[in-house]
Formats: C-alpha cells, sequence, structure tokens
C-alpha cells in the first residue's frame, strides 16, 4: 500500500525539487527574496465527511485552504507540504481522485507540493483520510495587512455569496433530502487578492471566512482592533438555495464555513474602488459592501436588520446545530 | 424567496408599526398600559428578537416569552435518561440537533457523545428508522421530543416501523402539548396577561379549535401567528384591536398554512399510537397534568421506556438554583436580564435555567441578541 502511495504521489505532484528524493525540499532563497521580504508560513489539518463534495474534495480543499490562509496575509504562496493520514481499506481508486485533484488545484494555484508523508493506520483509527498542508510564501516590501489596523468609519466588504460551502457540505451528507444542487465555493484567491492590494494601498486586513463564516472573522477584527463591526443586514448577499437551507434549519450563513471567500477591511474613501477591483476578478464577481467599522463598544458585532433595529451577532461556538422541534 | 421577503419587507413593517402605535394610543389601551403579550412559542421569539421587533413598538407594549421551546422546557431528568440509555452497548441514540448540548444533571449528549456513546443527529424520525434498517444488530433508539409539530411524523414512523417488523427501533418520547400549560398559566395568579400570539406550527396540526377555551373562559385574545417579522407585527396589531374593542376570540393571522380543523390525517395517526400520561414534567413549571404523550399499549414494544426499564420520569425533579428566576421569566413577571444569574452563572455554553438552553429560549435568545 505504502510503496503505492508513494508513486501516485510522486507521479501526480511531479516536480524538480520532489524529484529529488531527499528528506526535505531545498527552496532557493535568492528566488524568494525577489518576490518580497518576508516569509509567510502557515499550516492547517482537513478533516471532512464526505470526503468528496460538490465542488470539490478534501484535496482540493487542503491546497486551496492554506493557499488562502497565505493570500489574506498578502503573501504570494509558492510551495506547500502535505501530510496524508489514510484509513485502512479506503479504497484506491478514491484516493487516486483526491490526488490528483490536489494536483490540479496545485497546479490552478501556481504552488508546488515540495515534500510529503503517508501514514496509513488501521480501520477505525481515522475516518477514511486526513490531510494536513503546511505553505510557504513570500509577502511583498510594504505589504502591512493586519486586523489591528481597523479603524472607525472604515468599510466591510466580502468577496461573494455567505455560506456555500457550509451548506453544500450538508446537503452533501444526504440527510437533508433536499434535490439542489449548488456547489461548495473552495477556490484559491491569492489572484483576487493582489488585484485587491495593486488597486488599493487603503486595504486593512482580510481574512478568510472558513470554519466560523463571515460572523467569526467579525469577531476576530472587532476584537483586535478594539473596534465594534456593524453589518447591514439587507447586504447580505446569500444564495436562494443556502437561505433554504438555513431557514429550515434555523441556522444563519453568517456562522457558515466558507472555502474561498474573504473578508475586507478598507478606507471609507478607498471602498468603492476596492469593490471595482474585486468584482472585476473572478472570485470577487459577487463582492458586496457588507458593513461599517464603529468606535466601539469594543469587540462587538451588531446587524442593522432589514427592520430598522440593531442586534447583536453571536460569536458562534461549536458544531451548528440544526433546530428541527 | 416567496413566503419569506414579502413577509419580511420593512415598508410593510413600517405600516404596521405606525398602526400598532395609534392603537396603543386609543383610549381603551391607554388606560391598560402595560399591556402584555405572550408570544408562545419559541420559534416566535426567536424571529422577536433575531429582527430586533422589541426596539421597534411603542412604550407600554410588552412581549412575554412563553413557553414553547421544547428544549427548554425539557427535564434534565430526561437527558440522564438518552445518556443512560445511550450507554447501553450496541445502542444508537438518534436525536434531534436541538437536544444535543441540553445539560443533563451530570452530561448533556454532546458530552456522552465525546466519552464515546453512539449518538447520532438526525433530521427526522424517518431517519432514525433508517438507521436501525441499516444497523439490524444495533438497537437505534429515537429521542422523540416536541409538541404536536413533531408528533405526527413520530406517530407515522412507528406506524412504519410497526408494518415493517422492525424490531430493533424504539422511542424514548418526550412529546409534550402546549395547550394544557397555557391553561395552567392562566390560573396562576401572577400572570398577568392581556393576550396570546398562537404558535404557528403546531397549529397547523391541531387547527384553531383547541384554543376557544382561552377567549372564552378567561376573556383572552388569541391570534395565531407566522414566523416572520411581519406576520408578528400583523398578529400584534390583531390582537390589539381586539382589546380595543373588548373582543375576545380565537383569529388565524397565519391562514396561508393552518387551517381550522388542523390536519386531520396528522391527528389521527397521533391519536392511534399515543396516549396521554397522567402526568408530565416540564423544566421551570414542575408537573403539568395531562400535557405529555407516551405511546399506546398496542406499541409498547416500540417503547424504549419499557425496554430498557426507565421508570416514570415524573418521580423525582432536580431544584433550580434559589436565586434563577426562570419561573418568573417564563411567567413574564421578570425579564431574563433580571435574574441575577443572567449573563454570569447562566450562559449558553453552560446554562443553569432552562432558558438559556436553546436559542429560542427567551434569556439565550436574549444573551445572543440583546445582552
Ligand atoms: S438567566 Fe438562567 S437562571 Fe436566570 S432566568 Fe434565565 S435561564 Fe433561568
Amino acid at each position: 500500500m505504502r510503496q503505492l502511495v508513494e508513486t501516485l504521489f510522486a507521479e501526480a505532484f511531479d516536480n524538480p525539487y520532489l524529484a529529488k528524493m531527499e528528506d526535505q525540499a531545498r527552496l532557493d532563497l535568492s528566488a524568494l527574496q525577489a518576490v518580497g521580504d518576508r516569509l509567510a508560513f502557515a499550516t492547517d489539518s482537513y478533516v471532512i465527511q464526505p470526503l468528496e463534495f460538490p465542488g470539490g474534495d478534501i484535496g482540493r480543499l487542503a491546497v486551496n485552504g492554506t493557499v488562502n490562509d497565505l493570500a489574506v496575509g498578502g503573501a504570494r504562496p509558492l510551495f506547500l507540504s502535505c501530510a496524508f493520514i489514510i484509513e485502512e481499506g479506503l479504497p484506491l481508486p478514491l484516493l487516486q481522485r483526491i490526488v490528483r485533484s490536489m494536483a490540479d488545484a496545485a497546479r490552478e494555484a501556481g504552488v508546488k507540493i515540495v515534500t510529503g508523508d503517508t501514514k496509513v493506520v488501521p480501520r477505525g483509527q481515522a475516518d477514511g483520510l486526513f490531510i494536513n498542508t503546511s505553505g510557504v510564501g513570500v509577502i511583498p516590501k510594504g505589504c502591512e495587512l493586519a486586523a489591528t489596523r481597523c479603524r472607525p468609519g472604515d468599510a466591510v466588504l466580502v468577496s461573494g455569496t455567505l455560506g456555500d460551502h457550509g451548506a453544500a457540505i450538508l446537503n452533501a451528507r444526504g440527510e437533508l433530502g433536499l434535490e439542489s444542487q449548488w456547489s461548495s465555493d473552495c477556490q484559491p484567491l491569492h489572484g483576487l487578492v493582489e488585484q485587491m492590494l495593486a488597486r488599493c494601498s487603503q486595504v486593512r486586513a482580510l481574512r478568510d471566512a472558513t470554519r466560523g463564516g463571515v460572523a467569526a472573522v467579525l469577531h476576530e477584527f472587532a476584537q483586535a482592533s478594539a473596534c465594534s463591526m456593524r453589518l447591514f443586514e439587507a447586504a447580505l448577499p446569500v444564495r436562494p438555495e443556502v437561505r433554504g437551507v438555513c431557514e429550515l434549519l434555523g441556522l444563519d450563513a453568517l456562522h457558515f464555513a466558507n472555502e474561498g471567500k474573504l473578508v475586507a477591511v478598507v478606507a471609507a474613501e478607498q471602498a468603492q474602488a476596492l469593490l471595482a477591483a474585486m468584482q472585476a476578478h473572478p472570485a470577487g464577481h459577487e463582492a458586496c459592501i457588507i458593513g461599517e467599522v464603529l468606535a466601539g463598544p469594543a469587540g462587538q458585532v451588531q446587524i442593522l436588520t432589514g427592520m430598522g433595529s440593531e442586534r447583536l451577532l453571536d460569536l458562534p461556538t461549536g458544531e451548528l446545530l440544526p433546530r428541527i422541534c | 424567496m416567496r413566503y419569506v421577503d414579502e413577509f419580511r419587507d420593512p415598508a410593510h413593517a413600517r405600516v404596521l408599526l405606525q398602526r400598532v402605535r395609534e392603537r396603543m394610543a386609543l383610549p381603551a389601551l391607554r388606560q391598560r398600559h402595560p399591556v402584555r403579550i405572550m408570544e408562545v412559542c419559541g420559534g416566535h421569539t426567536h424571529t422577536i428578537f433575531r429582527h430586533g421587533l422589541e426596539a421597534l413598538l411603542p412604550a407600554g407594549l410588552e412581549l412575554v416569552h412563553g413557553p414553547g421551546c421544547p428544549v427548554c422546557v425539557l427535564p434534565r431528568e430526561r437527558i440522564d435518561d438518552c445518556v443512560a440509555v445511550a450507554a447501553h452497548p450496541g445502542v444508537i441514540l438518534a436525536t434531534f440537533g436541538d437536544a444535543l448540548r441540553v445539560p443533563g444533571t451530570r452530561a448533556s449528549l454532546q458530552q456522552a457523545r465525546a466519552e464515546g456513546a453512539d449518538v447520532r443527529i438526525v433530521y427526522s424520525p424517518l431517519d432514525a428508522l433508517a438507521l436501525a434498517r441499516a444497523h439490524p444488530q444495533r438497537e437505534v433508539v429515537f429521542f422523540a421530543l416536541g409538541f404536536e409539530t413533531t408528533m405526527p411524523a413520530t406517530a407515522l414512523t412507528v406506524l412504519q416501523a410497526s408494518r415493517e417488523r422492525i424490531a430493533n427501533f424504539s422511542l424514548l418520547c418526550h412529546h409534550i402539548s402546549i395547550v394544557p400549560t397555557l391553561q395552567a398559566l392562566l390560573e396562576d395568579k401572577d400572570v398577568q396577561l392581556d393576550g396570546f400570539i398562537g404558535p404557528g406550527h403546531v397549529s397547523m396540526v391541531i387547527g384553531s379549535h383547541p384554543y376557544e377555551f382561552i377567549a372564552h373562559r378567561y376573556q383572552k385574545p388569541f391570534v395565531i401567528a407566522g414566523f416572520e417579522p411581519v406576520d408578528i407585527l400583523q398578529s400584534v396589531l390583531m390582537l390589539l384591536s381586539q382589546l380595543a374593542a373588548g373582543e375576545a376570540c380565537v383569529e388565524n393571522q397565519y391562514a396561508r398554512v393552518v387551517a381550522e380543523g388542523g390536519n386531520r390525517q396528522a391527528l389521527a395517526a397521533v391519536s392511534e399510537v399515543f396516549e396521554l400520561r397522567e402526568h408530565a414534567l416540564w423544566r421551570g413549571l414542575g408537573d403539568i397534568p395531562r400535557s405529555g404523550m407516551r405511546l399506546r399499549q398496542t406499541y409498547a414494544a416500540f417503547d424504549a421506556e419499557r425496554r430498557f426499564g426507565l421508570f416514570d420520569m415524573a418521580e423525582s425533579v432536580a431544584p433550580e438554583p434559589a436565586s434563577a428566576c426562570c419561573d418568573q421569566v417564563l411567567k413574564g413577571c421578570c425579564q431574563p436580564k433580571q435574574c441575577p444569574l443572567f449573563g454570569s452563572e447562566c450562559i449558553p455554553e453552560h446554562p443553569v435555567g432552562a432558558l438559556m438552553v436553546s436559542s429560542e429560549g427567551a434569556c439565550a435568545a436574549c444573551y445572543q441578541y440583546r445582552r
């Protein structure tokens, strides 16, 4: 099995770094320095059921997730490591599909998978397949994105519709019995980020809205900057199908995970320019201005409801539980 | 989205709010201030907080958040029963996600799952039956929870299981009925209410007749309402109109869903499968006679209480701490924020009282959306 897997990886991810077959990838410093003056380094582990879902699979997710963690720091993602923990008995064709999809995702994102590891564990000790990826990217000189830089008056933007990934996964588990077909938004964001930063000098902070959704990101921004965030409920972009799932289960799309959407905070005077820059990129063509940064109370996130009243937006805790009864 | 957006239309809401203000200024209502209206159902409580409706209502009009959230009135002992059953070797305990975080006296089902019990979230009792079919060597127990809204689906599932002679499926039945509880509230001297926003989903099943006594015997207006902001505002307006005219009757604002006679087929299935229990415990309210359901003798084979030898749950109940104001909040005698435990000892992650448990409980909704 092990042998088989290693050949599979070597073929799929084929690149000069990997082909050297050393225990470590060796990256040329001068090439990195040509891109910027700081390394960005990120890691994430991917655990998801089902392993394949509309719009992606765990492999594509593992590439794009780490690429996006680098991208929202303003970094150009360059290299990934990947480690597989495979449960004994995972069907080989499934593994092949996932590895190929991972290789495709890496190619599309312009990153190379330069080092890796595989462990096969006995049945019952893993849920099919776990993947960890770590990534290295380079941050161009002068790029200083940080949540602490949000200021009262700034505008809050989102790069597209909320909750597509979370709702697609819920539906893909087949328990909702919904016919409706929509896909996870799983996609790399570094191209979008590059375009945003090239056109707007006053972008304060970016973050990809994965687990905990846009709500969690806004809470992080509010806490880090000691400001408060106010959302306009009427401006939130949510696909009708996703809204249907939310209404059905008593859940909030603001809490749903996304895998290819970012939240941006920008100085008010550049809000329109940033919106235009985002909408001009395929990964941001449904971008919207969804809120603003207020002076306080520090750490709070509020929503201006469609009815014209204000309420708090809670920080999601743990697993999202549907309300049925 | 059809049937949702039109009932969230801000312009429509503004018109209704203006008319609510006008009604409240009428002399007949001015002397009643405060006018106190109870929304019975947790779904309404959630809508009210989620859309910030309270802040839009004129002074002198108070909404009292009622007991109609099945998770909030679930006694901890019932969760203990579930945890105990889930601990039996070979058992899969299937539950709605709603019940997962409700604390028992020792653990919640979520904690039990973390400790190794096989607890699965299902979206309908039929999913639980499907689990039983898929795992014939396991014992699948469905925690049947909720008001008349979820009762018919449970009943139909039992009938299906019986037809298919599925032997490894049973119910832990905690279905309850809201109507006896409304009566108990109306009999309570502490409770001062002027009218009710009636539960929409429950009424879809039982119709509007079971509430007639509220209007006749207790002279309280009752309006069955839908779940969108415009539904609620319109129902408030209808209640105020009745009050201003000195009338009390049952009206149906949710006619797009609720038929006067309810759903006959659903009711037939329910009465085929279930019978009333003499006693049923409600968290925060205590024993309310003839408000709970259990399986009839004919379907005893599907009764997890009998299968696992649980004794009748009305026997013992652990009291809430003395400083908790749950019963006061439930009866509308005090606001969540006035409870000394609110937001300190009692928060959604570790609720002291029932109302902090589900986001449809008055305290949790208040904590989540207002604080
Ligand atoms: S805050 Fe907690 S203890 Fe106090 S009334 Fe609400 S649920 Fe009960």
